[in-house]
């Protein structure tokens, strides 16, 4: 095989943005660390602050890299091969981000096939219900925990349920819009772009106001037993996921207005559509786990 | 660090290359980043070494005479923290990043900006980690496995810069992981077929698979702590519903993999090794690939046996005991495989081969201790002694830590381009080599007769296996310090110049380019036939 | 050089190996035909590792003395045999499955503890457990016996150096004796390596395990889980006794735990004077408090907090009575009310109060820790 049918790869030159990322999360990881020691100790310091600055660092690296890479993109620095390379990097990325979640949903399976009906004295623990926590009973949604706290179930009609048809539909526009990106009709993709944000937005929305509903009506808080815990770590990452998911589609809807991406050049554009998936399936496990079961 | 790290790449070629510390800060080139990630992980080798000196001299006699109890738990479980996440992992991780572009023929890593970023998180958190020591109230002492609820309710503030330093930590690892895989599955060199892809980046391909699937697994396990400890959350409280024991299940489900992560490239550097210094390809190629996948696989079954004293139904107690032995079917196949491969070769005995010798006798012993801890109820017996000490240090030490010597002794006449200096390679060998078994066999012994792990202090019936243990320790303490000016030495370009194949019996990629290696190589790729 | 002075070195070691006691190498039978059991478990797989070994080992060797490449050997170029790679395949496997039938069924006996004659219920908390008879009105704490002058290097260290305990669990033998171990805060792990058993307390949850001694004898253990500071200062010692005599030590416990609570409801009737109260009360802080607030009072910063010249220990009484009898939940402070007597933690109350320059003068009597207490 001859050279010529090999294009060069494209290896960057010297870049400051990953040390600078460095920084920032390093900036965030002390900032959060003293900021979370602060808030619930009732101590001062400069914990907040920090954390601060390191999302503005943070934000200051991704502008300058994305611009940097932007900027070769649209030079034609880039290979297929390097496009394969982003492509795979990011399904490998989302499947960190499945296990991520599936340590969550591990712990709510664990709690409530597991822990729960122990605490109630089924398995090999009758002693510990009969001895420990008499009068106990094992139930899921956990209502009233083994120490007396008491809270209500949040069922799945309402708000949830819209929220899971907002998401399908907001999946299907999503894919619409890069079906149209494939044909080259760029007023449809910018159309269903849209519609896909606004979709998220409104997801988000409503969610707020599903957590307000749950701590202001029903009790239903963080700290009510594992039952609030499983509830809100769950929705609560799958909210950050779509809020990160949201802003990459605002990203990709002002680089499509000003004509960038198109059959052969979309890496980003894919990314965030893929991700934009990935939280919509998320949503659909947690819906049938979290809410209906 | 980077003066010394510099002059290993000091320019000889022509290549362009950028200078000053903006060339280490910035750099996108897979060897830079090698070398940064290999000094990294030897810092902290020694950084967490000389905790493990502050364990050995308290234990060094009964009573206590150096450190308070508290502190000792910060020493145990930092120590255990470091050698894991900052000495071993990078180790691994400036290897493949070295080397896994040369031996498929790739002009550099497919990621290279991320691979930087991956790289220069490493030092700040384990800056965060270390600083903590010196907080009011001290760092973490709740073991590296921090279980729950000593690590929630009953800990110090600092446990949360101890979860955030290992969330950035976990972050570099999956980047670090993310970039292998691609680099594989997208760099080979036209030819490069599957099959033909030497074992270490084999084995580095399984493992970047099983770090992105159970580090964010452990991101998640922080983020409980972290929330149980700070936000009331009862994950790991029977009183809101949960039971700490889950924080386990969590922890080892990752932590499991997580040994097999620090064991799996090791195995593909004997395996590049041994067939060098045998004159003998290796035996069983596809095999040796098919038994790292089943022990991979395997690895994500098995991870109850750490916790067979929890009070698990006995029915997962045989499901995860049977699983587990089942591991030793794999391991073993590898073994044989390269005792084969040693058999009717053309042996000869150059540093990076004794190091491999070493390896396959004593991580041997400790797979045949890990295979006594597996059986459940003799695991009993065992269970938090130090004959689980001894277990994971033969597999660590004289394991990982043995293998990552050899390989570095195997290329770094490639790195640097000389010869290094050979009497101080022999000494550091052989002091290693009898004072490591010192150090950890007699740990087998005060185990069996009751001593538990992680105490400051212990009854006189192990007074006297306890002072030969320290003296070990010491000794092969002393003996990494040869090491170090081993290496400082070579990085001085001093010694006679390297053959671009370095090894007679050496095969692949890499001995085909120029010893020392340019800094870019390449750039066109090669074909492979 | 390099090799002769450390093949010295490791030859000292193997020596000092020979001359140590057997109990000193091995793991112990132990007293309970499980124990016994896994002993014989642990023997058959050590030997058959070290039969393995020594093949492998040895063909590797021999591979390395006789195929040298100084000895001109000419390397051969095989690098695969389906029938070899097969075989040690399966035949490992099958050494494994003659492993795991005697190992399950040991294992399967170990864990079922139904019909037990007589139940413990031990429980672990920072650094000390309890044993409660269920069948019995007895329960005690159970506290290491190790004076700190001899864990300091002041006084030379006794027999049982740190493990021997003031009060041991005591049970008879011949009888199976089921344990259910659980735990106030952190996990530790109940174990006697005679009885091959070793259990983690878990707060909110009971495990169970059990054993039927065969011999009358002292069996000491440890904690087996790190669990703080003192992981390494909280033995277990067990004392099997003849069901007779066993019978007669469970009767006179009955009688004097009865007692004693008689005499407290005497005590809220009487005053004890400032020299007597701080005498016992400086005992008691030793022995229960010094271990986190430290013997000097002053705590460890960041961890737990200095009582000298504390807000609470000079300040409200009733707070310092409701802290010290409630302890404070979800932190290391426990509830001491269950724990000491009403005349101790009066005596305690009243030494933190007085004592490192708290200088209040105040007393605590036993009454006023019973207000607190009942609540009103
Ligand atoms: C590199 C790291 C590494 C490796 C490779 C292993 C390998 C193995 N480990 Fe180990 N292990 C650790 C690191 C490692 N371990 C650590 C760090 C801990 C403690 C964690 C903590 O608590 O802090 C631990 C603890 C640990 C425990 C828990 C002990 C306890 O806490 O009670 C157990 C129990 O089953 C176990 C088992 C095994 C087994 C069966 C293997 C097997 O993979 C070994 C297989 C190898 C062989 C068996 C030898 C070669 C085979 C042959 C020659 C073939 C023929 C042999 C036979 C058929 C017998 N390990
Ligand atoms: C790869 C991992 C790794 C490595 C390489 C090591 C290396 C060593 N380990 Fe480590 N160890 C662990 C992983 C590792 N360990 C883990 C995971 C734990 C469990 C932690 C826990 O319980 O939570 C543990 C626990 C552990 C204990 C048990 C502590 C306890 O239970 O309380 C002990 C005790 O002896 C010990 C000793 C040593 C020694 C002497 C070395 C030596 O090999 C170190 C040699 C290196 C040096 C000494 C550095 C070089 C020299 C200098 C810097 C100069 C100074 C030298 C002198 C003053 C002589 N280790
Ligand atoms: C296992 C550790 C431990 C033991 C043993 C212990 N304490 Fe404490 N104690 C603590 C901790 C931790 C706190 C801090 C609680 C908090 O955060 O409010 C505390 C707080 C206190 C306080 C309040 C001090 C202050 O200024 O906040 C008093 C008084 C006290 N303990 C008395 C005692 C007495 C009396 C004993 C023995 C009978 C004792 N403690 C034994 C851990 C312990
Ligand atoms: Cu209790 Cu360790
Ligand atoms: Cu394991």
């Amino acid at each position: 095989m001859s050279e010529q049918q090999y294009e060069k790869y494209y290896v960057p030159a010297q870049s400051p943005w990953p040390f600078v990322g460095a920084v920032a999360l390093f900036l965030i990881a002390v900032g959060a660390g003293n900021f979370v020691i602060e808030s619930t100790k009732g101590k001062d310091g400069y914990g907040g602050w920090i954390l601060v600055a390191g999302l503005a660092v943070l934000l200051f690296m991704l502008v300058g890299w994305f611009r940097d890479q932007i900027e070769e993109s649209m030079t034609g620095m880039h290979s297929s091969q390097l496009g394969r390379s982003y492509r795979q990097g990011m399904s490998w990325f989302i499947f960190s981000e499945v296990m991520f979640f599936a340590a969550f949903f591990g712990a709510l399976f664990y709690a409530r096939m597991i822990a729960v009906p122990w605490l109630g004295g089924s398995s090999n623990n009758a002693m510990t219900n009969e001895v420990l926590w008499p009068g106990f009973e094992a139930m899921w949604p956990l209502v009233k925990t083994p120490d007396g706290t008491t809270t209500e179930a949040m069922g799945w009609y309402g708000l949830p349920l819209i929220n899971t048809v907002i998401l399908l539909i907001s999946s299907v526009t999503a894919h619409f819009a890069h079906v149209a990106l494939e044909e080259g009709k760029r007023k449809q993709l910018t159309l269903f772009l849209g519609l896909t944000i606004l979709l998220g937005v409104g997801f988000l929305i409503l969610q707020v106001e599903e957590y307000v509903h749950a701590y202001r009506e029903m009790g239903l808080m963080l700290t009510s037993g594992v039952y609030g815990n499983t509830f809100f770590m769950l929705t609560g990452f799958h909210g950050l996921h779509v809020t990160l998911g949201t802003i990459l589609l605002i990203v990709m809807f002002f680089r499509v207005l000003k004509g960038h991406f198109n059959k052969d050049n979309q890496f980003a554009f894919q990314a965030a559509s893929w991700y934009w998936h990935f939280v919509d399936v998320v949503w659909v496990l947690l819906f049938f786990f979290v809410y209906i079961l | 660090m980077s003066t010394a790290a510099e002059h290993l790449h000091h320019d000889e070629h022509h290549d362009h290359k950028p200078s000053g510390i903006k060339r280490w800060l910035y750099t996108t080139n897979h060897k830079d980043i090698g070398t940064l990630y290999l000094w990294f992980a030897f810092i902290m080798f020694l950084i967490g070494g000389a905790m493990a000196m502050v364990i050995r001299a308290e234990l060094f006699q009964p009573g206590l005479q150096l450190v308070d109890p508290n502190f000792f738990n910060q020493m145990t479980t930092v120590h255990g923290l470091i050698m894991v996440f900052g000495a071993v992992m990078p180790a691994f991780t400036g290897l493949a990043n070295w080397m896994v572009p040369l031996m498929i023929g790739a002009p550099d890593m497919a990621l290279p900006r991320m691979n930087n970023w991956s790289f220069w998180i490493l030092p700040f958190a384990f800056l965060i980690l270390l600083s903590s020591l010196f907080l009011e109230g001290g760092g973490p002492n709740f073991g590296w496995t921090f279980y729950a609820p000593l690590s929630t309710t009953y800990s110090n503030d600092s446990t949360a810069l101890f979860v955030f330093s290992v969330h950035i930590m976990g972050a570099s690892s999956i980047m670090g992981a993310i970039n292998v895989i691609v680099t594989i599955f997208n760099m080979r060199a036209p030819g490069m077929t599957w099959m033909k892809m030497p074992l270490f980046v084999w084995t580095w391909l399984i493992t970047a698979f099983l770090l992105i699937a159970v580090m964010p697994v452990l991101a998640g396990a922080v983020t409980m702590v972290l929330t149980d400890k700070f936000f009331g959350t009862s994950f790991f409280n029977a009183a809101g519903g949960g039971d700490p024991v889950l924080f386990q299940h969590i922890f080892w489900f990752f932590g499991h993999p997580e040994v097999y992560i620090m064991i799996l490239p090791a195995f593909g550097i004997i395996s590049q090794i041994v067939p060098t210094f045998s004159r003998k390809p290796l035996f069983g190629y596809a095999s040796m690939v098919y038994a790292t996948a089943s022990i991979a696989l395997l690895s994500f079954i098995v991870w109850a046996h750490h916790m067979f004293t929890t009070g698990m139904p006995v029915a997962a107690e045989l499901f995860f005991m049977f699983a587990t032995m089942l591991i030793s079917v794999p391991t073993g196949v590898k073994v044989f495989n390269w005792v084969a491969t040693m058999w009717r070769g053309a042996i000869s005995f150059e540093i990076p081969m004794l190091f491999a010798l070493a390896f396959i006798v004593l991580f041997t012993i400790g797979g045949f201790s890990g295979l006594m801890l597996a059986i459940t109820p003799v695991d009993f017996q065992y269970h938090d002694t130090y004959f689980v000490v001894a277990h994971f240090h033969y597999v660590l030490v004289t394991g990982a830590v043995f293998s990552i010597m050899a390989a570095v002794y195997y290329w770094l006449p490639k790195w640097c381009g000389k010869m290094y200096d050979l009497t101080l390679a022999k000494w550091h060998f052989w002091c290693s080599l009898i004072s490591v078994n010192v150090l950890f066999f007699p740990m087998h012994f005060v185990g069996l007769a009751g001593m538990p792990r992680r105490i400051p202090d212990y009854s006189l019936q192990f007074a006297d296996f306890n002072k030969w243990v320290s003296i070990g320790g010491f000794a092969f303490g002393l003996s990494q310090l040869i090491f170090l000016a081993l290496l400082i030495k070579a990085c001085r370009k001093q010694g006679e110049a390297a053959t671009d194949q370095v090894w007679e019996g050496a095969e692949g990629l890499e001995w085909e380019i120029p010893s020392p290696a340019p800094y870019h190589t390449f750039e066109t790729p090669p074909v492979v036939k | 050089m390099a090799r002769s002075v450390l093949t010295a070195l490791f030859a000292t070691l193997l020596s000092a190996a020979a001359m140590a006691q057997p109990s000193q190498l091995n793991l112990r039978k132990g007293v309970t035909d499980i124990s016994a059991q896994v002993y014989d478990l642990h023997m058959t797989i050590f030997y058959i590792c070290v039969v393995i070994g020594i093949l492998v080992f040895g063909a590797m060797f021999f591979a390395m003395i006789f195929h040298r490449k100084s000895r001109g050997v000419k390397p051969a170029n095989f690098h695969e045999s389906v029938k070899v790679e097969v075989a040690w395949t399966v035949v490992p496997f099958l050494i494994l499955i003659g492993m795991a039938i005697p190992a399950a069924s040991t294992l399967i006996a170990m864990e079922d503890t139904s019909k037990a004659d007589v139940t413990v219920l031990v429980t672990g908390s920072q650094w000390k457990w309890h044993y409660k008879y269920m069948e019995n009105e007895v329960e005690y704490y159970s506290v290491l016996a190790t004076q700190q002058e001899q864990i300091h290097n002041k006084f030379s260290k006794g027999e049982n150096y740190l493990l021997e305990v003031d009060r041991p669990l005591v049970i008879p033998t011949d009888k199976k004796v089921r344990f259910l171990v659980t735990s106030d805060d952190v996990i530790h792990s109940w174990w006697v390596p005679d009885f091959a058993v070793k259990k983690d307390a878990n707060p909110g949850f009971i495990n169970e395990a059990w054993a039927r001694v065969n011999e009358p004898g002292i069996y000491r253990g440890q904690c087996a889980e790190l669990c703080g500071k003192d992981h390494g200062f909280m033995p277990v010692v067990v004392i099997a006794k003849t069901p007779a005599e066993y019978d007669a030590w469970i009767a006179e416990q009955e009688a004097i735990q009865r007692k004693a609570k008689e005499e407290e409801q005497k005590l809220l009737a009487m005053n004890m004077d400032m020299t007597e109260l701080m005498d016992l009360g400086s005992k008691v802080y030793q022995s229960t408090c010094a271990a986190c607030h430290m013997p000097n009072g002053e705590g460890l910063p960041g961890v737990f907090p200095g009582l000298k010249g504390s807000a609470i220990a000079t300040g409200d009484v009733r707070k310092h009575i409701d802290v010290v009898v409630n302890g404070v939940s979800g932190t290391a402070m426990q509830a001491f009310g269950k724990q000491l007597s009403l005349k101790e933690l009066a005596a305690v109350i009243t030494y933190e109060r007085n004592a490192w320059g708290n200088n209040t003068g105040e007393t605590v009597q036993a009454k006023d820790v019973n207000a607190v207490q009942t609540g009103k």
